[in-house]
């Protein structure tokens, strides 16, 4: 791997191709949505292909690094679907960075784990069901990571009262606080 | 005569989560086999503030000051990250002082968390006055920067659209002063801890973390560096005008527990070279962009200018909207990428904020790299990951 200090202007229209190509290896059908925003790539993939879309793009495409992944729960803006899963994996060969969501109805909430394909996903898949209560069908070890085991409730969700104290209801929070 | 078969006890035991070589509040549940650790479970939590939570409910200008609390040791670059995040939201570009000036402050933070992490080292293993010399050298940066923004560890110098204030009188000569007076501490350093042979017995060959592994478990900054990959998002994926500088990555092919020490010791002299760069060829721009909404009023207008006092006004209470969208922006910090991820839905504060924090990481990769080593081995093994237990709890 050599050092090159300038920006290659073409990581935009690189990254687009490798999403061509992953279109075409997983069908038409299973890629929901392209977007470029940002100077930034975004796929939504469908649920069911979400491991092979990673498989692929870790062997062939050469994204060696899953970098992130976390959760975004979009209940006052839009109904269904209400969370998205967001994926940010990292190639340190073709120094590009892509974005992968799969968005999920709160009814069916759940995404396979990606553990086996990127073992950093394990700390993150937890973090993901801990937070937000997303289930993740296969992973070796699903337990709450940052609250304690018996936390009722998943405080990132955007109905979980920002003022909450042990033994409250959740949905009647006492103190109502608005900050401007 | 009969054989006597021995008996495979395997214990589990818990090491901390108040321990003093943890860092923190970091609990290990480890399977232990006598002295050889089979297993390490990694328990966190005990540390977690909903900052993420939090944000959500405050304004972005407001959000900076959580951000430092994340990696306390380093709060410079995690203002750093969270700001190129909203700023790519909003299309602000820094003027050339103002970006100059962000690469300055999160150099010298490098170097003054590269020093706790020397001198907590140095005292886990039992150098007791490395961690003397490393606090005496942290502390004329903390002097810097207190002269630089008032505050020593929770500095949110660096905003949205540029950093706080210019450099104040005296502070470009008292920097100077330290560059120069660095590299003798550093020989100081190097002569105390590199060749002592407690320190050569305790971490060379102890704890290697292989190149696939650390690729496979996401590890960043100097502990991937360390380990053979030449990654540095200074260089491979320049950001406010890292470009400009001349400064080499140091790796090492080892990945073993003094290789991320030597990396981490090398990396501090590149940073004094791109101070004394940064400092020579300091633009006399702004330092702030001026942007109608986002960016705070010159200060000097207030008593004079009926618009940008309503804009002053505005802009701390209210706060600025900002554009639709979603955005993802990674800083190379003294532990690695540090990102914030931040949803926008156009209100004045963040929809969503996320934090990759690289200990959060670090944390759960060392199962991989203690199996098979002593309990005494595992402090120094966590020790050379440089853990801050605030970014990872969050």
């Amino acid at each position: 791997m050599s050092l090159e200090t300038e920006q290659i202007p073409t990581e935009i229209a690189r990254t687009i191709q490798t999403v061509e190509r992953l279109k075409n290896q997983l069908g038409q059908w299973a890629v929901e949505e392209v977007k470029v925003h940002n100077n930034e790539v975004t796929v939504v993939v469908k649920r069911d292909s979400l491991t092979e879309a990673m498989r692929y793009l870790r062997d062939e495409e050469k994204f060696e690094m899953l970098v992130d992944a976390t959760a975004v729960d979009y209940l006052p803006l839009q109904d269904e679907p209400r969370f998205d899963v967001v994926y940010h994996l990292l190639s340190l060969t073709h120094r590009l960075r892509l974005r992968i969501k799969v968005r999920i109805r709160s009814d069916d909430a759940w995404v396979p784990t990606v553990c086996h394909i990127y073992p950093s996903a394990n700390p993150y898949e937890r973090e993901i069901w801990d937070m937000f209560g997303i289930k993740i069908e296969g992973h070796p070890n699903l337990k709450r990571i940052l609250t304690y085991d018996e936390f009722p409730g998943h405080p990132l969700r955007k109905d979980f009262p920002l003022f909450w104290q042990p033994g409250q209801p959740l949905d009647k929070p006492e103190k109502q606080f608005e900050e401007w | 005569m009969a054989t006597v078969e021995r008996e495979q006890a395997v214990m589990t035991i818990n090491m901390g989560p108040q321990h003093p070589s943890t860092h923190g509040v970091l609990r290990l549940i480890l399977t232990l086999e006598g002295e050889t650790i089979v297993d390490a479970e990694p328990v966190i939590g005990y540390l977690h503030t909903a900052i993420e939570k939090e944000a959500e409910h405050k304004t972005y200008h407001k959000v900076i000051t959580l951000n430092d609390r994340l990696d306390y040791v380093s709060g410079m670059t995690n203002n750093f990250a969270y700001c190129l995040a909203v700023e790519k939201l909003l299309g602000i570009e820094p003027p050339l002082r103002g970006q100059y000036l962000r690469v300055i402050v999160s150099e010298l933070q490098r170097i003054a968390s590269h020093l706790v992490f020397l001198g907590t080292t140095a005292l886990e293993i039992g150098i007791m006055s490395g961690f003397f010399y490393c606090f005496r050298e942290r502390e004329k940066i903390l002097d810097l920067f207190e002269m630089l923004c008032g505050a020593r560890l929770t500095y949110s110098y660096i905003i949205v659209g540029g950093v706080r204030y210019d450099l104040p009188e005296g502070w470009i000569e008292k920097c100077r002063e330290f560059l120069r007076d660095f590299p003798k501490a550093w020989q100081e350093l190097d002569e105390l801890i590199s060749k002592n042979p407690i320190w050569l017995n305790r971490t060379k060959g102890v704890g290697v973390l292989r190149k696939e592994d650390a690729i496979a478990w996401g590890v960043t900054g100097p502990s991937l560096r360390a380990s053979g990959v030449l990654w540095d998002l200074r260089k491979t994926m320049p950001y406010s005008c890292y470009e400009h500088f001349d400064f080499e990555v140091p790796t090492s092919e080892d990945g073993d527990t003094y290789a991320r020490y030597w990396v981490r010791m090398l990396e501090m002299l590149e940073s004094i070279k791109i101070v004394r760069q940064a400092l020579e060829n300091l633009p006399s721009t702004p330092v702030l962009a001026d942007h109608p909404w986002a960016t705070p009023p010159p200060k000097n207008l207030l008593d004079k200018d009926m618009e940008a006092l309503i804009r002053h006004f505005l802009f701390y209470s209210r706060g600025y909207p900002v554009p639709k969208g979603e955005a993802y922006a990674a800083v190379e910090s003294a532990r690695g990428e540090v990102g914030f991820y931040i949803v926008s839905d156009g209100s004045e504060k963040p929809y969503r904020m996320h934090m990759r924090s690289p200990s959060f990481i670090h944390v759960h990769a060392l199962p991989v790299v203690a199996k098979g080593h002593l309990i005494a081995d595992l402090v120094a093994i966590l020790a050379s990951f440089d853990p801050v237990m605030g970014e990872v709890d969050r």
